[in-house]
């Protein structure tokens, strides 16, 4: 690998996903060819350490069935043939489920999440499973219990997280798309880090069913892909309401798919000040305000905007989210799946040996963080507090959307950072998530593109649009990539 | 805020059912201490009025109809993942 950024194709062996899906229904390529073109691809670029698993087997398997119903002239869908790729905390048959935690090595899903069921109705492929820091927990992959991604633009250098095997796999061409999940960043951030496209949508809009819970009062799950078109044509499959997930919320009934990308004229984008100021890195400032002033020549209108409880959210953040976490995985308790410690005298001791060996530090850390704030004479002194502080952000930014259409700043306060910078250091390796965890809690939409590189290294723009507004963010999004790219070359 | 004490990071450890060796015990009451001390900054925010967020989507009593439908998964692939079984029951260690 010593030419590192040899790997990074400067044109995609993937058409849009819709010109793909036409070219398999049309017979111009079958999807045997794609599901074999993705899993070489997969082999060639293993040393980026994006894949924990391929599922060459049953993908195969399935593309042969989808080229049969095809030439039987029968029904195909609208993904026929695509092949893609899932972070490892998705349930999907024909490989382990591992969350890349130890304890759960070997787990063999006895079901699929319906974001997987719903995109291979349409005949979408899985052929492989990316990597991910343990359970979601990062902002890096360095938290993998097996091994960390490296950035294809500089292999000495994080990915992102925690769906950073996600973003390198999409960067390295693998598939022309990957599932993520978002929890407070880990779809953007990496997507930021590695210069693609990354979408959480509105809290509720996918189904969470049969994806390994983090912290269920935030968590969304979102594609990773190189357009906003093809980010928004996987949305449209995905979303929508599930009877496995009650917290589903109703589809827009125009749908997600994209056909003529909405213009940026009349429309204000407020800046959030907040995200501009101290901490953020000069380069990717300079970088940001480059990408706004062209969408202000596009006919956006630019104004300030101001939400100054945003500065709590990474506290109210750190201890919501930990207090879910250690609820979700009190579920690990070396019974029912997962590893077990056979040598443990009794049950008590059964449960503690496998959640001791079977847990990382990164999960330990945020159990013993939530089991703190959750306890006895501190719940209203913590979790409480957080929640209400949670309302009054929530409040300030249903404020600003009456006067804005959309909100907009960075992604993350700096470009990828070094492998093992801020691994001794969880403080700081939380700040990282400083900008992306205030829509999180608020439970809007974000939507993260390509805007130029530092040093080399990729920025992306975040893009923030009311609760529910996924349709115009999305089209107004796509037109806003458009616009960057063009800027760019 | 300072550092948690040893007897506070062991009630942890126990509530959470996990073991942890004298390193990762100094190595969390400095770290937890750390992280707390940030998130106390949520004391000086002023919430008077304010009710704690329980939910963002607003989506009220989602029922269903109540009716038996199968399970999604057969038996079998949900007892593949057992660490120990007997039969179709889960096997676990003695209680007492």
């Amino acid at each position: 690998m010593s030419d590192t950024t040899a790997a990074i194709p400067t044109t995609s062996q993937w058409p849009s996903l819709k010109d793909l899906t036409s070219q398999v229904q049309s017979g111009k390529v079958t999807a045997v060819e794609l599901v074999e073109r993705a899993l070489k691809t997969i082999g060639e670029k293993q040393d980026y350490q994006a894949i924990i698993a391929t599922i060459a087997e049953r993908a195969r398997a399935r593309a042969v069935e989808i080229d049969k119903l095809i030439a039987d002239g029968s029904h195909v869908g609208r993904l026929a043939g695509v092949p893609f790729i899932a972070k490892d905390n998705f349930l999907v048959f024909g490989a382990d489920t591992t969350a890349a935690s130890n304890i759960l090595k070997g787990f063999d899903a006895p079901y699929q999440s319906t974001a997987i069921e719903r995109l291979e109705a349409e005949g979408a492929i899985c052929v492989a499973k990316a990597n991910l820091d343990a359970f979601a927990h990062g902002g890096s992959t360095e938290n993998s219990d097996f091994f960390t991604t490296k950035n294809p633009h500089d292999t000495t250098r994080v990915p992102g997280g925690s769906s950073g095997g996600s973003a390198a796999a999409v960067l390295l061409d693998m598939a022309p798309f990957a599932l993520g999940t978002d929890t407070g960043g880990s779809i953007r951030q990496p997507a930021s880090f590695t210069g693609i496209v990354g979408y959480k949508p509105s809290y509720g809009l996918v189904s969470r069913s049969g994806v390994i819970a983090m912290a269920s009062s935030t968590d969304t799950i979102g594609p990773l892909a190189r357009t906003v078109e093809d980010a928004a044509y996987v949305i449209d499959i995905m979303a929508g309401k599930d009877s496995l997930d009650s917290t589903t919320i109703d589809r827009d009934a125009a749908g997600y798919d994209i056909t003529s990308p909405e213009s940026l004229a009349g429309k204000k984008i407020g800046v959030i000040k907040e995200y501009m100021g101290e901490g953020l890195d000069a380069g990717v400032k300079k970088q940001i305000e480059t990408s706004l002033e062209s969408l202000k020549e596009a006919g956006a209108e630019i104004v300030e905007v101001s939400l100054p409880s945003l500065e709590y959210s990474l506290g109210v953040y750190y201890i919501v989210v930990p207090a879910e976490i250690s609820s979700n995985l009190s579920r690990y308790d070396g019974q029912r799946f997962g590893f077990s410690d056979k040598s443990a005298k009794d049950l008590e001791a059964s449960y503690v040996q496998s959640r001791t060996k079977g847990f990382g530090a990164e999960a330990k850390r945020r159990i013993m963080i939530g089991a703190y704030v959750l306890s006895s004479g501190y719940y209203d002194a913590y979790y409480n507090k957080a929640q209400t502080v949670r309302t009054k952000l929530i409040n300030e930014f249903n404020e600003a959307f009456k006067d804005v259409d959309f909100l907009a700043g960075p992604t993350a306060p700096t470009v990828a950072f070094k492998i093992g910078e801020n691994a001794s250091d969880p403080l700081q390796m939380y700040l990282a998530d400083v900008m992306t965890v205030g829509p999180s809690l608020v439970g809007i939409p974000s939507l993260v593109i390509p805007a130029g590189k530092v040093d080399g290294m990729p920025v992306g723009l975040q893009l923030m649009a009311p609760q529910k507004a996924d349709r115009i963010l999305l089209s107004v999004g796509a037109t806003a990539q458009e616009k960057l790219s063009k800027e760019q070359k | 805020m300072a550092d948690l004490t040893r007897e506070d990071i062991l009630q942890l450890a126990r509530l959470a059912k996990l073991e942890l060796t004298d390193e990762e015990i100094k190595k969390f009451q400095n770290e937890l201490g750390d992280i707390l001390g940030y998130v106390e900054k949520l004391s000086e925010v002023d919430v008077k009025g304010l009710k704690p967020t329980t939910q963002v989507t607003g989506l009220v009593n989602v029922m269903r109809n109540d009716e038996i439908k199968p399970y999604q998964a057969d038996q079998q692939a949900l007892l593949k993942n057992l660490p120990d079984r007997q039969g179709n029951n889960i096997k676990v260690r003695r209680v007492l």
